[in-house]
């Protein structure tokens, strides 16, 4: 099966996309320091001057390395909070590490376009909205436009494109967020959790797509809970374990390990 | 790994990156890259500066009629309080005095707005900023954006008042749009360090309003500077007339208003207001590109 889907890419599988060195990554959490948080307290550390001090760090991801080539689809494994998004964010330019370098071929794009959606919006303006926020031109827009909505599905019950999006259920918006998302070509693209969207019908059509951005892009990253789905669409995996890399291989001995180690 | 052996292998990371042409990832690009960057997102930073704006009043029932009602009402609260009740209008006649405080409010609100949306452009919205890749600045720059679109709803109800107060429509008209392009200049700038500063230092959005509004008071936005500071040094007024609030307010006042004449003008205005705008634009950009690659972090 891992053949197969490595069909056509065997000559290119040495040109590496995305280069980890050495990456550490923290957030510092303003206010979130444990112990007195009081008025009093926060100004006697602001007069003594301590930068630092009402800043409680997080070290979420911790000296990862690998190296990525293109063919590649890679799947991101661990339990919550293990710094998989995280790292995903990194490979994406960001968030900024600490220590350590991410090299990439060109850029890396993140599918999620949510953020930049706006609810108070029309289904139709965010579409342009959404589109223009991941880079692309008023054109290319107008080209996929009925595209993106004939795949989101919105249209198949009345016109609620032309409604505004907080009319939507909360199915028919991540739909329409994900057609969006999905709608652009990317050389390096990473997926967080994006198939568990919408109904059973909207999940085969978005697997699908999926596929097929995998085939245009030069690397998949795809960090799922859902061994199946990693099983179905990456050939390699890597483990993440509290910010470390614990393991990284072919899908089914990581998966065999992960599952050991979940099933414990 | 699962890569086959290479010629690569044991290659450090950092040769193995240059060998293949890879970048580091979310590395600052130069100025004049970050500036073409940034001008290639044009259609996302108007795009973005409209949606905002019309999201804003889109569950009102008035709807978009909020963009010009909230202006004059605006204007009617500072006419009770200044025009009727404390009589600030010393030194100068009713039909005078009304677009004065009228154009004072307007333009000094399109600084402060734009200050207060630069401090949250980046604090406020680090969900897009740690989603999507775009130039950071498009982000107070959009918000600026907005602003100068919600100023130009506000012109409409000062171009009512100057007309409704015996200015009507002359040749010194034709500055309006120069002064708005300085301001704006000015604003985008302002917006620019302030984005920057309260992406480190959130607090500022709970400070801000205070300094804005000291600001206010100290700029002569309802009365005239010289009139009310005339027992005083004469160097305070000129600070005061000087500061870049005080002279795009006059510039303005002067150009729409009949009975405004030049000697309500500090010397030298016009160098002054480009002055500003061209300083605090190019030094604020400069300011914010220069922590391009830590916004979003923590």
């Amino acid at each position: 099966m891992a053949d197969d889907k490595n069909a056509g890419t065997g000559d290119r599988t040495h040109v590496p996309t995305v280069i980890a060195d050495e990456l550490h990554i923290v957030y510092r959490v303003n206010g979130a320091k444990t112990g007195k948080g009081s008025a009093t307290s926060a100004l006697s550390r602001i007069l003594r001057g301590g930068e630092e001090r009402g800043v409680r760090k997080v070290h979420a991801v911790r000296g990862v390395s690998f190296t990525s080539y293109r063919g590649e689809a890679i799947g991101l494994i661990g339990s919550n909070g293990s710094g998989k998004s995280t790292l995903l964010r990194a490979i994406a330019g960001l968030l900024p590490a600490e220590r350590g370098k991410v090299y990439t071929d060109g850029q890396p794009s993140l599918l999620g376009v949510n953020a930049a959606l706006m609810n108070d919006l029309t289904g139709e303006r965010n579409v342009i909205l959404g589109g223009l926020a991941m880079g692309m031109s008023r054109e290319q827009i107008r080209a996929r436009y009925q595209d993106i909505v004939d795949f989101s599905g919105i249209n198949e019950k009345g016109d609620f494109i032309t409604l505004p999006m907080r009319t939507y259920s909360s199915g028919m918006a991540a739909r329409l967020r994900f057609s969006i998302a999905a709608a652009k070509d990317h050389d390096v693209l990473m997926i967080d959790e994006a198939l568990a969207t919408g109904d059973r019908k909207f999940q085969k059509r978005s697997e699908a797509r999926i596929r097929e951005l995998r085939k245009e892009a030069g690397t998949v990253f795809l960090v799922s809970h859902n061994n199946k789905s990693i099983r179905d669409t990456c050939d390699r995996v890597l483990w993440l374990e509290r910010g470390e890399l614990r393991m990284d291989g072919p899908t089914d001995e990581v998966i065999k390990e992960y599952e050991k180690f979940t099933g414990r | 790994m699962t890569a086959p052996p290479s010629p690569d292998d044991g290659l450090p990371p950092a040769e193995l990156a240059a060998k293949y042409g890879l970048s580091v990832s979310g590395a600052r690009p130069g100025l004049f890259e970050y500036v073409s960057q940034l001008w290639g997102r044009r259609h996302f930073i108007l795009a973005f500066s409209q949606a905002k704006l019309t999201a804003q009043y889109s569950q009102a029932k008035l709807g978009q009629l909020w963009q010009v009602a909230t202006p004059l009402l605006n204007a009617l609260v500072y006419f009770l309080i200044f025009g009727l009740i404390l009589k600030a209008d010393r030194g100068m006649s009713r039909e005078v005095y009304i677009p004065f405080l009228v154009t004072g409010v307007f333009v000094f609100t399109f600084t402060q707005s734009s200050v207060m949306a630069g401090v949250r452009a980046i604090s406020g919205n680090l969900g897009l900023v740690r989603a999507l890749h775009f130039p950071r600045a498009s982000l107070p720059v959009s918000f600026s954006l907005q602003q100068l679109q919600q100023l130009l709803f506000s012109m409409i109800v000062l171009f009512v008042v100057a007309v409704g107060f015996g200015s009507y429509p002359r040749l010194s008209w034709l500055l309006i749009p120069p002064v708005l392009a300085l301001q704006f200049l000015f604003n985008t700038g302002l917006a620019l360090v302030m984005a920057r500063l309260g992406s480190k230092t959130p607090d500022l959005a709970q400070l801000m309003p205070f300094v804005m509004r000291t600001w206010m008071y100290a700029s002569g936005v309802m009365f005239s500077i010289p009139v009310m500071l005339k027992d005083h040094p004469a160097w305070i007024g000129d600070i005061l007339q000087w500061n870049p609030a005080a002279i795009y307010m006059d510039l303005m006042r002067f150009a729409l208003i009949d009975g405004y004449g030049s000697e309500n003008l500090p010397p030298h205005v016009w160098a002054v207001a480009a002055g500003w705008a061209l300083l605090v634009a190019a030094g604020g950009f400069v300011y914010f590109w220069k922590a391009e690659e830590r916004y979003g972090r923590g």
